[in-house]
């Protein structure tokens, strides 16, 4: 039997016409691949310091480190015109062809923001021995006898002393709590977040001896590190037994201190970069790690042909660590306070006074 | 029917829709391209220079293929029988972790030969058990699989991260020792043009056992049976097929599957497990099956295909943003999503047409997935 002549041809038109609406989508892909809008990128000229980025998962935005390096490489642009290059790896393996995507370019700097790039970084290193190489946060490991590994000869470990801001918001939070006992979160229960505790332990007691420090921790995962459901009970239970002021080290779980401090209309103290926005009002200050400080400085030093590989430390002296005084939170310390932490940096910076950085 | 007419449809019908997501996304990309201020001609030809343009490029792209060939092979294969495995990111984790542990397991010095093959069984068993976990309950107590092994990705992941921050990690990382036996070379060692690029000797294990996927799914009885369940449950019952013994034995290979995939990262990359590792590449499965059609031969393209625009991404981040590449690479999925049955539709009319009155309205793969899964859903009576 025979299908009518016309269905037939609608049939075949039908198809016709897919393949008329392909051809109308790749004429049109064709037309703007010619487009080139102003203000398009042009390759570099000239001679510049070339410096690559590639950031950690977290990306840009995370209003921690990674936006800390973004802002020191962009000083360094406005500074002496640094050109620079983000990278923001998707996935795991994406961390290493980043680095070896910047160094195989000719990079004169590329940074690494993170601890977990460390590996990458050591073996690129190898492999590109011409190029800088930086890791914020960078772990150096120790050998069998406890003797610290130190990293390629091109590449700059910048570490934070973050055992000495966390030294002196603790004098503050002793000085201004008033209440004999002071309070600490930690996120994830490592060496890493101890440097923290231990530094703000030895702030608290270098003015106040009897003062206790109630230290707890969100876990021992590094899920702790975003666990503000946490981070609030801990923080609730700790305003409940007197304390008046808790510093955190622990990431996101961090916010639920700080809805735990405007419930209890007591003071949280904010970590890595300024909180104070987090919870206007009830932060006292931060421990800031200037993460932007040490990306400029090694920029710096790659464009002065100063760098070199090794340790680099970064902490009150180098203005790599301190605390946040300014006018949102200047109400909330006193000029007596203000100027007995000013006292206690001094002494830090001048070598009286030697921060553990262990419990 | 003529034997022609009918290849020539089925051929139009598996290869026109992903031509028509391609042009879709060709001009979409070159929308946002325009629209962030770039010229798009720039951006693509960056992009193809950093994935296809040279050596490296190539085995950067392959690495990235031979996890998603994996995952995307085990969605595929459960979904030929019916089942919706939504769990492959657990069971790659998995995988990879089971190769991490059999590799420490084993003492240094343990010959390759030995080695390798031990520790990418313990990537393969790992990675089944976690399927078989929804696989039991779905035959014995009619769990319904796409909730258990959601879960299981949670669970899965949560125990790996507990296991490693707290018994198992270097210090200061978040990864274990590295394994003393049982790495798998990278192809780098030996041809120098792929020189620092992760792609290794897996992608031959994958590309194997791909090829025997295949077979076992279209050549022998087992196979035959798993996807007669697939479409008609029921049908296949009456006919003395053990349906929850079959569903049994896919989820479990396509856990396996799965866990294979940890081996290219574990054996072939890096020599440790590292928490996080599989990052979205057991979700970025699904997409890789649908793409693919569910043929393992579809599986490897479209993974090539996702591997290129993931690896592309990293190349062109120097002019737009990375979200790009994600954008496109969700638009991919809509439009093949959206332009399989439409194409069908307009082909097997067409075909109907040419064959002037043979009937038109074959039940199409989708619908009969649909039938099997309703009656799927419906406990056979034993």
């Amino acid at each position: 039997m025979l299908a009518p002549v016309t269905a037939k041809g609608e049939s075949i038109s039908d198809m016709r016409k897919l393949f008329g609406l392909l051809g109308v989508l790749l004429a049109a892909h064709v037309a703007m691949s010619f487009i080139r809008p102003a203000g398009a990128a042009v390759a570099p000229v000239g001679d510049a310091v070339d410096v690559g980025i590639v950031f950690d998962l977290g990306g840009r935005g995370d209003k921690s480190f990674n936006d800390g390096a973004y802002i020191g490489a962009e000083r360094a642009a406005k500074a002496f015109g640094a050109r620079v290059r983000f990278v923001e790896p998707g996935e795991g393996s994406d961390r290493e062809a980043g680095l070896r995507m910047l160094a195989a370019e000719g990079m004169d700097l590329v940074i690494g923001v993170g601890f977990i790039f460390t590996d990458d970084l050591t073996q690129l290193a190898k492999e590109y021995p011409n190029v800088s190489f930086a890791g914020v946060d960078f772990a150096v490991s120790v050998d069998k006898d406890g003797k610290v590994v130190l990293p390629p000869l091109n590449v700059a470990a910048l570490k934070f002393r973050e055992e000495q801001g966390s030294f002196l918001v603790g004098a503050l939070a002793a000085l201004v709590g008033g209440s004999k006992k002071v309070g600490f979160v930690g996120g994830m229960d490592t060496p890493l977040i101890h440097k923290f505790e231990a530094g703000y332990k030895a702030g608290v007691k270098a003015v106040c001896a009897d003062c206790e420090v109630i230290a707890q921790y969100a876990g021992v995962t590094p899920e702790a590190f975003r666990n503000p459901g946490r981070g609030k009970e801990l923080a609730l239970s700790q305003y409940q037994q007197g304390v008046n002021v808790i510093y955190h080290a622990s990431g996101s779980t961090g916010l639920g201190v700080f809805e735990a401090a405007r419930t209890m209309k007591k003071m949280g103290i904010g970590v890595d970069a300024d909180q104070y926005n987090e919870a206007p009002g009830f932060v006292l200050s931060s421990m800031v790690k200037r993460v932007d400080n040490a990306v400029f400085d090694v920029i710096s030093r790659v464009k002065e042909k100063k760098f070199s590989g090794g340790i680099y430390d970064f902490g009150l002296a180098e203005d790599g660590v301190g605390y946040v005084y300014d006018e949102h939170n200047k109400a909330l310390i006193p000029d007596a306070v203000r100027a007995r932490l000013e006292a206690l940096k001094a002494d830090i910076v001048a070598g009286k006074i030697t921060v553990p950085s262990s419990r | 029917m003529s034997d022609t007419t009918a290849r020539r449809a089925a051929l139009e019908e598996a290869l026109l829709p992903p031509i028509v997501a391609l042009a879709v996304v060709l001009v979409i990309g070159d929308l946002l391209i325009l629209a962030y201020g770039e010229a798009p001609g720039a951006v693509w030809r960056l992009m193809l220079e950093g994935t296809w343009g040279n050596a490296y490029g190539i085995g950067q792209v392959l690495y990235k293929a031979t996890t998603l060939a994996c995952t995307g092979l085990a969605v595929a294969v459960a979904l030929r029988a019916g089942l919706f495995n939504i769990g492959a990111e657990g069971q790659l984790a998995a995988g990879g972790f089971g190769a991490a542990i059999a590799g420490l397991a084993l003492p240094a010095g343990t010959p390759s030969i030995i080695a390798t093959p031990v520790c990418i069984a313990a990537a393969l068993l790992f990675g089944g058990m976690v399927a078989a976990v929804p696989g039991v309950l779905r035959a014995k107590f009619g769990a319904h699989e796409v909730i258990v092994t959601i879960m299981m990705n949670f669970i899965v992941l949560a125990l790996l991260n507990y296991v490693i921050a707290a018994h198992l990690h270097v210090p200061e990382t978040l990864h274990t020792p590295s394994v003393h036996a049982g790495t798998i070379e990278r192809i780098g060692s030996v041809i120098p043009a792929f020189h620092g690029s992760a792609v290794n000797w897996s992608v031959v294990v994958v590309g194997t056992a791909v090829s025997a996927v295949a077979w076992y799914l279209f050549r022998t009885r087992a196979g035959f049976e798993l996807r007669a369940v697939g479409l008609q449950p029921g049908v296949a019952e009456y006919g003395g097929v053990n349906v929850s013994r079959t569903w049994m034995r896919a989820l479990a290979l396509s856990g396996a599957i799965a866990g294979l995939g940890g081996v290219n990262f574990v054996l072939g990359y890096k020599g440790y497990y590292e928490d996080g590792f599989a990052g979205g590449a057991g979700f970025l499965g699904i997409a890789v099956a649908l793409v693919g059609r569910n043929h393992p031969l579809g599986v490897v393209i479209a993974a090539l295909f996702f591997a290129t625009l993931s690896q592309g991404g990293l190349a062109i981040n120097a002019m737009v943003p990375k979200q790009i590449v994600e954008v496109l690479q969700g638009i991919v999925i809509l439009a093949v999503a959206a332009s399989v049955p439409e194409v069908r539709r307009l082909v097997r009319k067409a075909a109907g047409a040419r064959r002037s009155g043979m009937p038109t309205s074959m039940p199409t793969a989708t619908e009969e997935l649909r039938a099997a899964r309703m009656s799927g859903d419906q406990r056979p009576s034993a």
